[in-house]
């Protein structure tokens, strides 16, 4: 394992950290979540021509070429910053399947805009009654000529709203199979709105959607594989995300103990207070130890390895989480539960990680598996 | 697990349980099952018709207007409550300023205010945090200064519940700047309509508005406001937050959320089985029904020594700590059991306040913000901390 950041890495973080310390402070956070959007336009184009957007991506597709470790840097910082633009569904879940499964028309179509920050992604796979569950779904994309028949309905789709093409998974004659929709193609329907951590999410229906035959991602009946490996990405870059709230949030949380007094004296003179303290800490470290496991194994090919540190990261990642979440809570007091104070914020962001990409209990048994 | 109670005790749940099934309307009860808030009509609707059937204010003895209940029927009936979905009913009223009325309260005073606050025609916040006065309450700054016929009242109360539901306030307020944090506080009681009395609402993290923020500037304050005497405030305060404790402890509402939460986790399909019939989930359930019925046979044994005169110490304490941590792991529970559906927030729908069909499972859009306040009940009520702090004291550590 390397445990330092290469010279690449260094300099993204001090650009992503700095990004986020100018540009994303509480009150203009609070105007981006707030705005018709969610999300900032004018920040997406700083993120492309930072290069942010194409990082991992080829150099004949506008990218960089670089690691998911890179990427990884990057999401943390986001992460610091309770980020709200749409970076996970288009560039770790979006743009990663197309390069792993897409057709070379197909990337030479996609992947170059969105490293310029002129095209938005979305996958679409859970389903009311799916779960966590790849497989379990009722969407089915039926043939028709030379194209398909969408219908079904998608649930708690991140980014379905700002994304200019949908990738949805479906059941096809014998095995499950994803198709790129356009959003504005006639019988889909969007209803957005916003995820506990202000992110935007949709429920997305097709209805009778037809699609022509490129497109087709990857191959029909077979992209389960694929689809697979998109959400260890989504889960990995989730707890690089993880990682960076709960670090800012025991910074919080640590100056607070420090400062607020009652009886007399700062609370963090209280023994039962700093213990709690250390707790956090604690489970900084430890979920700080597995998103460097799941940043290294997030793009590798062999499903089992990478599906068991991804899934520990992920357990270890959720209950950090909560340690985390909770205890700053707890050791704020009321303040930590108000709309206008920061705490409260992080608290939300690390609640919702644990609902994405599998939560402890799905990953907990697919280790264990 | 379901405890049986003596013969007496389950005629008289089934009278309970009678009544409310034939009287509380079917909207107000679906409300209170999906955690939804209970408007201010809703309320005192409800209180209404408690008062009409001899239900109202469970705690209060003959003389006082109340039913004269003993601990096991109080229990009952707080049960049976919850188990069919009432709406909670408003505690500043009836189970905190009251008792103190009860106590120190002039017969004039309880002439005044009893029967009002029985129909919750004084509908009473509660005014006693302030922003540097948290746990440790006893240095509060709001001040009041002796003005001959009335008090003089100027200062910032904060996390005022339902000040903007309420007609009345209780408030502690410093009257002696030189004597002991504890012993110069006085309790007040005044109408929220007096003149320079400001309510600001704060918005919490699930968007909804359940706390203010109360100024006061230069409010006379009537004499007959006045509860006991001057500078004794702490003691009454100390009486007050006990019963508090006691009803913090929610063992009812558990109990239904308990079932509330194996029905829903019955609904919800995981990897093609029902979620409540794998093995890990149900085993997690199991463990928290277990501890819900060791806390449950808790309470009943610190009533039965009640009814003997033992007066309950830090009994109070332990019911309050180990209720607010069977209520919050009941809501991460119910939150885990809608998967990814607990992410949408939309807190309108969460807080039922809209007419949009529901995203996901009916029940799913309230959990996530039920989820995040519920973190207040290890912190509001005097922190788990302080409980625990108290508790230790008391083993004479
Ligand atoms: C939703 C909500 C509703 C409320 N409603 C009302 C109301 O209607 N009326 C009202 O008057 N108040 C109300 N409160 C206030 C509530 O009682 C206080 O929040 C509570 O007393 C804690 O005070 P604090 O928030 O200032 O936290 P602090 O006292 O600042 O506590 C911060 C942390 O320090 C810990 N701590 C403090 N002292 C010690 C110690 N000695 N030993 C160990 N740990 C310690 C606490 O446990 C906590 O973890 C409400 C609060 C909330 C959030």
């Amino acid at each position: 394992m390397e445990f330092t950041l290469t010279d690449t890495q260094q300099m993204l973080q001090d650009t992503a950290r700095r990004l986020v310390r100018d540009r994303y402070g509480f009150e203009q956070r609070k105007a981006v979540v707030a705005s018709a959007l969610g999300y900032s336009a004018e920040l997406w184009k700083e993120y492309a021509e930072l290069g942010l957007l194409g990082l991992e991506l080829d150099e004949d597709h506008g990218g960089s070429g670089g690691s998911f470790e890179d990427l990884a840097v990057v999401v943390e910082a986001f992460g610091r910053g309770l980020v709200v633009e749409p970076f996970l569904s288009t560039v770790v879940l979006g743009a990663g399947l197309v390069t792993r499964a897409g057709s070379a028309a197909q990337k030479d179509a996609i992947l170059p805009k969105v490293a310029a920050g002129e095209m938005k992604l979305a996958l679409a796979t859970g389903e009311p009654k799916a779960r966590y569950s790849l497989e379990r779904i009722e969407t089915g994309a039926k043939r028709d000529g030379d194209g398909y028949l969408l219908n079904g309905h998608k649930a708690v789709v991140l980014g379905a709203d700002s994304a200019d093409l949908i990738i949805a998974s479906a059941r096809t004659a014998k095995g499950v199979s994803l198709f790129l929709v356009p959003r504005d193609a006639k019988g889909v329907d969007v209803r957005t709105y916003p995820n506990m951590d202000d992110r935007r999410a949709a429920e997305v229906t097709f209805d009778n959607v037809r699609v022509g035959a490129d497109a087709l991602l990857g191959p029909e009946d077979g992209a389960l594989l694929h689809l697979e490996a998109a959400m260890d990405r989504g889960a990995a870059a989730i707890c690089c995300e993880a990682l960076g709230t709960m670090t800012v949030l025991n910074e919080l949380t640590l100056d607070y103990l420090k400062t607020r007094t009652q009886f007399g004296r700062p609370i963090g003179k209280f023994q039962v207070l700093q213990h709690r303290m250390a707790d956090m800490v604690i489970a900084e470290q430890q979920a700080r130890s597995m998103v460097q496991l799941a940043a290294e194994h997030a793009n590798l090919d062999d499903a089992k390895r990478r599906a068991q540190a991804i899934s520990a990261a992920k357990v270890q990642v959720g209950q950090s989480a909560q340690i985390v979440g909770r205890g700053a809570i707890q050791l704020h007091g009321g303040i930590g539960l108000t709309i206008e104070f920061v705490a409260g914020h992080y608290f939300r962001r690390l609640t919702a990680m644990e609902m994405m990409f599998g939560d402890q209990a799905y990953h907990l048994k697919r280790f264990a598996a | 697990m379901e405890l049986t109670y003596p013969k007496e005790a389950q005629d008289f749940a089934e009278q309970i349980r009678a009544f409310v099934r034939a009287e509380l309307p079917a909207a107000i009860k679906q409300k209170v099952l999906f955690h939804k808030r209970i408007s201010r009509d809703e309320q005192v609707f409800w209180q209404r018709k408690l008062v009409e059937h001899g239900y109202a204010t469970p705690g209060w003895s003959k003389e006082h207007g109340g039913p004269g209940w003993d601990a096991l029927q109080r229990h009952v009936y707080d049960d049976v409550m919850s188990e069919e979905a009432a709406p909670p009913a408003i505690p500043f009223g009836e189970s905190m300023i009251a008792p103190v009325l009860f106590a120190v309260g002039t017969p004039e005073q309880k002439a005044h205010y009893l029967p009002k606050i029985r129909t919750l025609e004084y509908f009473f916040c509660q005014g006693f945090s302030e922003p540097g006065a948290g746990s440790d309450l006893a240095s509060l700054k709001t001040r009041a200064i002796d003005k001959g016929d009335h008090w003089e009242v100027n200062g910032q109360k904060t996390w005022t519940s339902l000040a903007q539901y309420a007609n009345m306030i209780f408030c502690l307020v410093r009257t002696d700047t030189e004597a002991k944090l504890q012993e110069g506080i006085t309790m007040l009681v005044f109408p929220m309509d007096l003149p320079g009395i400001t309510v600001r609402p704060i918005i919490t993290i699930d968007g909804g508005h359940s706390v203010n923020e109360t100024f006061f500037d230069n409010v006379k304050v009537p004499k007959f406001g006045q509860i006991g005497e001057p500078n004794k405030g702490w003691t009454y305060a100390k009486l007050l937050l006990g019963h508090e404790r006691t009803s913090i402890a929610r063992i009812g509402q558990s109990k239904r959320e308990l079932r509330h939460l194996k029905a829903l986790a019955s609904e919800q399909e995981s990897d093609g089985t029902p979620l409540m019939e794998q093995q890990a989930f149900r085993e997690k359930v199991a463990a928290l029904e277990i501890e819900l019925a060791a806390l449950e046979i808790t309470a009943l044994r610190i009533i039965s020594t009640a009814g003997k005169g033992h007066s309950p110490g830090v009994e109070a304490n332990l019911l309050k700590i180990k209720g607010s941590e069977i209520q919050q792991r009941l809501t991460e529970m119910m939150l885990e059991a809608v998967g990814p559906y607990g992410l949408p927030f939309d807190t309108n729908k969460g807080l039922g306040e809209t007419n949009l069909p529901p995203i996901g499972p009916e029940e799913a859009a309230s959990l996530g913000p039920n989820y995040l306040m519920t973190r207040v009940v290890s912190i509001y009520g005097g922190s788990n901390e302080i409980q625990r702090n108290i508790i230790a004291k008391s083993l004479g550590l």
